[in-house]
């Protein structure tokens, strides 16, 4: 009887701890936003469903976020894909390089996006003859410009993994490149594509500052119609009836992805280790090597605007910006920059810590299989849930967290704490997306094997699973200490002026006149980016040995 | 918990620890030693005056404060250094959006109040957080009678008026110029065809310029001229931009994103900003001001009501008032204080900006916005 109880009551805690977390800190303060807006004075109304479904504009909203979202996506896999590839199965000089270049966008505050891609489109632009400002292709360029990271980072993590060999048998046995990727190469990489999209599909679904820059005044999404609703009418009812439809668009599109998801994965072998990665070579990888230069376009382009402003001043050119950005108090700043990039990492490592043990408990709990199909539909169920914070607005959140989070034991509103807490919630859809494919991946003949060899559950978990899910260990840090070193929508309701970090001081420069704050602001922006780039190249080499033994 | 002489330090040497258990038990560990609620202190008198021996009810204190701020909130770090080792405080800032977004978290958590004093309420929000009580009367010694007057929200001295500036429509002047056009003087001017295509505002109802802004423009032509003059000026090739930051960074030609447009919605002060090697080539059209009046105030419901008028005090001393214009980039409302030199030469306000009474402002806002962008937008 202890065998049985002890694992049930362990899986328990396992699932409890991070559902619990999850609760507190983010289905409590969102169901009471809204539940504000549903029961203004105690009693339901529906007013708000009534007025915000009469408007034929809230028909364009839905439409334009569904439309964005479909579009980002795509242009995300369509570019990322490829870009795994080279990125991950070829083999040539300055990879590492190319790789953490491609995942900069992904944690660059929208503010300076905006600025950055903005001014390349503008009229007077160097992109300005495209005639593409204000409309829906720059949207979507944007998006893809944030995501396609994911897309590179997932799939790639999983491809660099695969087991050449099926696909060498496939080719021996006379099937053509094209055909050995159909049937061997894409079923294989389906789960993590299918994850991956997932994702990106609610970062674009809920994108807000650089929508609303790039689109111009006209453009509305769900998201900045609850922005506006929220943050400067108080509309609470009106935005609570566009939260809940945000809710519903949301929740189709997780259960969708999960049915794919489900249908696609299958056990298979995985191996770390670049032996059985080729060379690149024109032939072969010469078509995915030119989308893969579109994408490194896509990111060089703002983010050489980037530089390029930073580097510009009134009287000409030179490195004043960075010269004040480290003279710190003196100059544009109102601490020193040092303090900032403290703040920041100190943040960041609380975040990461947070969503790392809460991603690794919830990853293996999900990653059981049950024999019961209810067991199998909790499981699944469990796993969606935790993607709803993507989904969900953070000004729904932010306000959220005023109405709930405000008396002790709980009074955290104006707590260090909560940046972190936050930024782990956010962070950890990321992390279980990058440690169940590998969790899912592994044959379950293995674990059965290190049963038999004697092995207790705790022993199979902890040398069969546990060592597995290390693979996945350092690009989910990286990605978990990224969006902490860029996340600004929770953030920004939770800033501290006295201990600001990185893009705080960023969005604080860029909210003055003068060359001078304007151009500092731009070298902030560029020192968060190598800052990013330097944080996912070492988390690429964060490979634990007994990982890659196998 | 903030540790203000070394904000770069970790704050408590256990946090980190603490944190990374990241169970419930320990957030609530953690919870228990941060901000006001900590110290049990009676509750706010203003609430529930009960019947004392003195005709006032007393203020309440505690050993904390907890400042509420808009974004753009920024002082010296020796005031603040000296202001809670003057008064022994912990003082804890907390900055959660721009003046509208700060004013609506007011608003929201009126019954568990955010903080115990509130700064950066301006006029064109203080019609709500009046009507809202989410603040309560104090009379501050600092504020001479004649600025009270001149800044007042209404009479009932609930909020405090700390500095002020004027949004303004600013010209590249260089660019005029060069293209030998002369520079437009009042909101008649804009709508001119020489001047087409010239002009970026930012968005009402995103900025709080633009918000600013749009309050000027009823004010000149009334509610029943206003909508048709921003009909005139998109007719006349107006550019919307989401916020300050796009209109002034991107798409205006005098700073530095070296944009195509002349002619942006900032502040007076702004082309002070602008200046190299002694001169500066931008210049606020004074004939299309609005003024915006930021305001304090002690928070209804504050657990340290006493703490709370002690930062109001602060706010108006010579040593912050002198500060204000570095670091917000505002005129403070002590005219005797001394101004930069900058600002005095390139800086100068508007003689008769349009004003409003925050009442009123409040009665028309969210009507004017969403007309404006049924007018504007489309």
């Amino acid at each position: 009887m202890r065998l049985r109880v002890g694992p049930a009551l362990g899986w328990g805690a396992a699932a409890g701890v991070p559902l619990a977390f999850l609760g507190v800190f983010f289905a409590w303060p969102v169901a009471a936003l809204v539940g504000r807006g549903l029961f203004p004075d105690g009693a339901l109304t529906l007013e708000g469903f009534a007025s915000v479904l009469a408007s034929p504009r809230t028909g364009r909203v839905v439409t334009t976020t569904l439309a964005q979202a479909v579009a980002g996506t795509l242009a995300s896999l369509a570019l990322g894909l490829p870009a795994a590839w080279v990125l991950y199965r070829t083999r040539f000089p300055g990879r590492g390089i190319a790789r953490a270049v491609v995942t900069i966008p992904f944690v660059l505050p929208s503010v300076v996006v905006g600025v950055a891609f903005k001014s390349l489109v503008i009229s007077t632009g160097p992109l300005g003859f495209l005639g593409l400002d204000g409309s829906f292709a720059i949207v979507v360029a944007a998006l893809a410009f944030f995501n396609t990271a994911v897309v590179v980072r997932t799939v790639g993590g999983l491809w660099a993994g695969l087991d050449g060999r099926p696909a060498e048998v496939a080719a021996v046995l006379g099937a053509t490149p094209r055909r050995v990727f159909a049937t061997v190469t894409l079923p294989a990489l389906a789960p993590a594509i299918a994850s991956s999209a997932a994702l990106v599909f609610l970062f674009c679904a809920s994108a807000y500052g650089v929508v609303m820059v790039l689109g111009g005044p006209a453009y509305g999404t769900i998201e900045t119609e609850i922005w506006f609703l929220t943050n400067q009418l108080l509309d609470l009812t009106a935005a609570a009836a566009l939260s809940v439809i945000q809710l519903v668009v949301v929740t189709i599109s997780l259960v969708i992805s999960e049915r794919l998801q489900s249908r696609l994965t299958q056990a298979q072998r995985l191996r770390t280790g670049e032996s059985g990665i080729p060379r690149w070579r024109w032939r072969r990888d010469g078509w995915a090597t030119l989308v893969t230069g579109l994408v490194v376009v896509l990111v060089a382009l703002p983010l050489g605007n980037l530089v390029v402003r930073s580097l510009r001043t009134a009287s000409g050119w030179g490195p004043d910006h960075y010269v004040a950005l480290v003279a710190g108090p003196s100059g544009p700043l109102s601490i020193p920059v040092g303090d900032a990039i403290g703040n920041s990492l100190r943040t960041a490592v609380l975040a990461t810590v947070l969503a790392l043990v809460l991603g690794v408990l919830v990853s293996l709990v999900v990653s059981r299989r049950p024999r019961s199909r209810v067991g199998r539909r909790a499981l699944s169920v469990l796993d969606q849930v935790f993607m709803l914070p993507l989904g969900v607005s953070a000004v729904t959140v932010g306000f959220g967290f005023l109405i709930t989070l405000n008396r002790p034991p709980l009074d955290l509103r104006s707590s260090m704490a909560l940046v972190p807490i936050a930024q782990a919630i956010v962070a950890l859809p990321l992390v279980l997306r990058v440690l169940l494919p590998v969790l899912r991946a592994i044959d379950p003949r293995l674990r059965e094997a290190a049963a038999v060899l004697g092995a207790g559950p705790g022993r199979v978990l902890a040398s069969v699973d546990l060592a597995m899910a290390s693979r996945g260990l350092g690009l989910a840090t990286g990605f978990a200490f990224a969006t902490s070193l860029g996340e600004f929508g929770a953030t920004s309701f939770l800033a501290r002026p006295d201990a600001p970090t990185l893009p705080v001081v960023v969005f604080r420069l860029m909210g003055r006149p003068g060359w001078e704050n304007q151009g500092t602001g731009m070298a902030a922006a560029v020192l968060l980016a190598v800052m990013t780039a330097t944080v996912m190249a070492l988390a690429e080499r964060m490979r634990p040995m007994e990982a890659t033994t196998w | 918990m903030t540790d203000r002489q070394h904000p770069g330090r970790p704050t408590s040497p256990g946090w980190g620890r603490r944190t990374a258990m990241l169970l419930v038990p320990g957030l609530l560990a953690l919870a228990a030693c941060t901000g006001p609620a900590a110290t049990p202190t009676p509750a706010a008198s203003d609430t529930a005056p009960t019947p004392t021996t003195s005709p006032t009810p007393t203020a309440s204190e505690s050993t904390t404060l907890t400042v509420v701020t808009h974004d753009s909130f920024a002082l010296s770090q020796e005031l603040l250094d000296e202001f809670a080792a003057q008064t022994g405080y912990t003082v804890t800032y907390v900055a959660p959006g721009d003046a509208g977004s700060l004013t609506n978290q007011l608003v929201l958590t009126k019954d568990s109040p955010l903080g115990d004093v509130v700064f950066g309420i301006d006029n064109t929000f203080a019609g709500r957080a009046l009507d809202e009580d989410v603040v309560v009367p104090y009379v501050a010694e600092a504020l001479p009678e004649q600025e009270a007057a001149t800044f007042a929200a209404d009479d009932t001295h609930r909020l405090t008026p700390i500095d002020f500036g004027d949004v303004c429509i600013n010209a590249d002047l260089a660019w005029f110029a060069e293209h030998e056009l002369g520079v437009p003087t009042t909101l008649e001017d804009l709508a001119d065809p020489a001047y087409r295509d010239l002009l970026v505002v930012s968005s009402p109802a995103t900025s709080s310029p633009g918000l600013a802004f749009l309050i000027a423009t009823v004010e000149a032509q009334g509610e029943d001229g206003y909508l048709d003059y921003w009909q005139r000026l998109r007719d006349n090739g107006l550019l919307v931009a989401q916020d300050w930051t796009e209109a002034y960074t991107v798409q205006f030609s005098g700073s530095s994103g070296q944009g195509p447009r002349p002619l942006v919605l900032s502040y007076a002060t702004s082309p002070s900003f602008e200046v190299v090697d002694g001169a500066t080539h931008t210049g606020a059209l004074l004939g299309t001001c609005f003024r915006q009046v930021e305001y304090a105030g002690v928070i209804a419901g504050a657990q340290n009501e006493v703490g709370a008028q002690k930062f109001i005090e602060f706010l108006l001393s010579d040593a912050v008032q002198a500060d204000i214009p570095e670091q917000m980039y505002m005129y403070p409302v002590q005219r005797s204080v001394e101004l930069p030199a900058e600002w005095v030469e390139f800086a100068p306000l508007a003689q008769r900006p349009y004003t409003m009474t925050p009442e009123a402002i409040t009665e028309g806002r969210d009507t004017w916005i969403r007309d404006w962008a049924t007018t504007v937008i489309g």
